[in-house]
């Protein structure tokens, strides 16, 4: 298909929020239609990328096609275009974003099918989805920005989407205003960009770029800086990450969508969209990779002692995010944006895997009217028994997260640690990142198989009446699940390495060449070759399968106690347990200063005392004083007005006369 | 070679004038006042035109016109307000006071 009919994909998933949303409101029980209409509309979305996808795999364009729609903005110097951009860059994520859409919203019609709010959710994804088609195929910042902010109003939407619980709707508060720090850096970023070279058109930065900054400047590292601040909103990193554990408040097929597969990823996206201007700043991209590698182990470590399956999953998220910042900030662009795709795989699987075993949990504990949490892991145990489809694709995933090889996980992960490594040669502290990587690769195998082996493994610690009622999924559910089983075992095969037959020049790097080429001039990447590239490969495999056997061995070591009978943790766990308290410290550091500044400064003296007071009252009552001091003079006493004239006359006289 | 002594003339009555506006409190003896300055400016008038030409004398007519009409309406004025209040005591009628 030509890709000018590339705004279908757009369009398909808004009229889908238009006909779910309209249901919604009017008639909230036609579930029928809406679980044609919801999964329908994205796979029609996905044909046409794919149609689209198959057109630009035979003839890749050479220059980014930009397909105007409408004139957008026109002001002064400003001429932005409401304009479409497909090339190489955004047609990969076009594929993943409608491809894993598709699966979730097919797997979702399963997971939501008796919830009241039906059309209201599939009202929200589809809303979702367009928007991040929005972000990706924007052919200029201020397009981006709209989808970017789209997202996280939908993000926002569907985290509280239970609302009826405080917590939920606290959660979604908190993604959003975490989200609007963000924001603020993409805005500035974006009013310097215009400032400077006077288009915010991609197209137009990349021809531009070079000759309008100076490379390693100030002013590009400021920039990136502000750019990269709004990734690190989006893609929670270090210190904006966190929101994203809380926002697993929403439907488990919101965390697999918005939450690990497509929405966070858009800071990588952003970064390797922007790489001429990330790779003309050493300084700012020395900084992406160490708040990624930071944020990777952090996260990491964050994840060994969490017992909620869906916050495990969460701290991965977070965790493997800060590799693909490690790889883009390690200008190895291409190797992170394989990652986002194999992680878009493994991830929604693991994901949509723990929404099936919540959704057997629930029902378990449903059946038995029992209050104990679905979602804990201490209360499972055992689940392989009751839900093998779920349990054989989850344990591949792990592997693949996990960098076992053949796996996808194994390439995607081995390509952004070798990038640090070899960026290592040039800038030393790089080795410092590449090892925070691998120690954090460690801890992921760790947490994977803890999670496998609590939730799949040993006894069954549900209860013995609940037991009887815990089933697998039905095929609605296992079916997107074998499609992301199988995506996630072969996800590699997008971008061998050399190693395996010399094909990394036809993978996606070679494919994303074009987009990346300009950037690859100014900061080129070293891979090590040889022995090195060898002993890396081995040394991340034996991480990987080290970190498993001992998360297996762990975990499974002694008994575990349900969640109810559970003792406290002890020592650093204690700390790990509680994630280092940052919640509490951003709680004290910043937000209740912040709220006693706006409580005492903001509104009892500068909106009470200065707006209020000054300013409103103030101006009444200097009319009232003045008005008081008119009326003094008019005693109604025409004698004193005969004196006062003749006076001023007088005087006049006098004047004149002079 | 009198217009020395008429403008003096002229200067003291147009003085009682003010005056008598000013201090006096009884409507008619205001009235009687301001019909007085009016009637010193037309002295200054009429004794300025022997060395100006005829335009004041014109003038004086004039003044003598609006002085008339001012009396009627001022008179009816005090008129209704003595109906009013059974005075014409100006202490008594401030109603406009601030």
């Amino acid at each position: 298909m030509n890709p000018s009919w590339i705004w279908l994909t757009i369009a398909l998933p808004f009229a889908g929020f238009l006909v779910n949303g309209v249901l919604a409101l009017a008639k909230p029980d036609a579930k029928r239609v809406v679980s044609l209409v919801g999964p329908g509309v994205l796979l029609a979305a996905f044909a046409v990328a794919a149609s689209i996808f198959a057109g630009l795999w035979t003839h890749p364009p050479e220059e980014p096609i930009v397909l105007p729609l409408w004139a957008w903005i026109g002001a002064g110097a400003l001429r932005v275009n409401f304009s479409l951009q497909v090339d190489q860059l955004s047609a990969v994520m076009l594929m993943v974003v409608t491809g894993v859409g598709s699966l979730i919203h097919i797997f979702s019609v399963g997971y939501m099918r008796e919830d009241p709010g039906y059309a209201r959710f599939f009202a929200y994804l589809n809303l979702f989805v367009a928007f991040m088609l929005i972000l990706i195929l924007g052919s200029s910042l201020p397009v981006l920005f709209v989808g970017w902010e789209g997202v996280g109003l939908c993000s926002y939407l569907l985290i509280g989407f239970w609302y009826q619980e405080k917590a939920n709707a606290d959660a979604g508060k908190k993604a959003f205003i975490v989200n609007r720090i963000g924001d603020f850096g993409v805005l500035i970023a974006m009013f310097l960009i215009f400032w400077t070279i006077g288009s915010l058109e991609f197209t137009d930065i990349v021809k531009h770029a070079p000759s309008a900054y100076a490379a390693g400047g100030t002013l590009i590292t400021v920039i990136t800086m502000f750019l990269f601040l709004g990734c690190a909103g989006k893609s929670a990193q270090i210190p904006l990450y966190v929101w994203l554990p809380d926002a697993m408040a929403g439907p488990t097929p919101v965390s697999a969508l918005i939450h690990a597969a497509t929405m966070v990823t858009a800071g990588v996206y952003l970064v390797a969209r922007t790489s001429i201007l990330f790779s003309m700043a050493p300084v700012s991209s020395m900084v992406v990779a160490g708040v990624g590698a930071t944020t990777a182990l952090f996260a990491a470590s964050i994840g060994l002692r969490q017992y909620d399956i869906k916050k495990v999953l969460a701290y991965s998220t977070v965790s493997q995010l800060g590799y693909m910042f490690l790889g883009v900030g390690s200008a190895a662009y291409s190797a992170g944006v394989f990652h986002l795709v194999t992680h878009a795989f493994f991830k929604a699987l693991l994901f949509l895997g723990s929404g099936s075993v919540i959704h057997a949990m629930h029902h378990a504990y449903h059946a038995t009217h029992s209050h104990e949490d679905a979602q804990d892991m201490r209360n499972m145990g055992g689940l392989s028994k009751y839900l093998p489809a779920t349990y054989w694709l989850m344990l591949l995933a792990t592997f693949a997260i996990a960098g076992v090889p053949p796996f996808s996980g194994f390439f995607s992960k081995d390509e952004i640690l070798s990038a640090a490594f070899g960026r290592g040669a040039e800038h030393p502290v790089f080795y410092v990142f590449w090892a925070f990587g691998v120690a954090a690769a460690l801890m992921t195998a760790f947490y994977m198989m803890r999670l496998m082996a609590m939730t799949f493994w040993g006894e069954n610690r549900t209860g013995t009446v609940e037991q009887e009622h815990l089933h697998e999924a039905p095929a609605i559910m296992t079916g997107p699940l074998v499609i992301l089983g199988v995506l996630s075992v072969i996800g590699g095969v997008l971008n061998l390495p050399e190693f395996v037959g010399g094909l990394s020049h036809q993978g996606l790097e070679k494919w994303l060449e074009p987009v990346l080429a300009p950037a690859a001039k100014q900061m080129p990447v070293h891979m090590p070759h040889g022995s090195t590239e060898t002993i890396l490969i081995v040394a991340a495999s034996l991480t990987a399968i080290a970190g498993l056997v001992a998360g297996w061995k762990a975990t499974l070591a002694k008994p575990i106690t349900v969640a109810k009978a559970a003792h406290e943790e002890v020592g650093f766990a204690r700390v790990l347990f509680n994630k280092y308290y940052i919640d509490e410290i951003y709680q004290s550091l910043i937000v209740r200063p912040l709220v006693a500044i706006s409580r005492l400064f903001l509104w009892k003296f500068v909106d009470q005392g200065v707006i209020d007071g000054l300013g409103v009252n103030g101006s009444g009552g200097l009319a009232r004083a003045l008005g008081w001091l008119g009326g003094r003079l008019q005693s109604g006493q025409l004698g004193l007005y005969v004196i006062v004239f003749v006076a001023g006359a007088v005087w006049l006289l006098h004047a004149v006369i002079r | 070679m009198l217009l020395g002594p008429s403008l003096v003339l002229s200067a003291i009555l147009f003085s009682i004038g003010v005056v008598g506006v000013m201090i006096r409190r009884n409507a008619i003896v205001l009235f009687m006042c301001v019909e007085l300055m009016l009637n010193a400016v037309n002295l200054s008038f009429v004794a300025l035109s022997t060395a100006h030409g005829f335009g004041g004398q014109v003038m004086v007519f004039f003044v003598m016109t609006v002085a008339a009409a001012e009396a009627a309406v001022g008179l009816a004025i005090i008129l209704a307000i003595f109906r009013h209040t059974k005075s014409v005591d100006l202490k008594n009628i401030n109603l406009l006071q601030g």
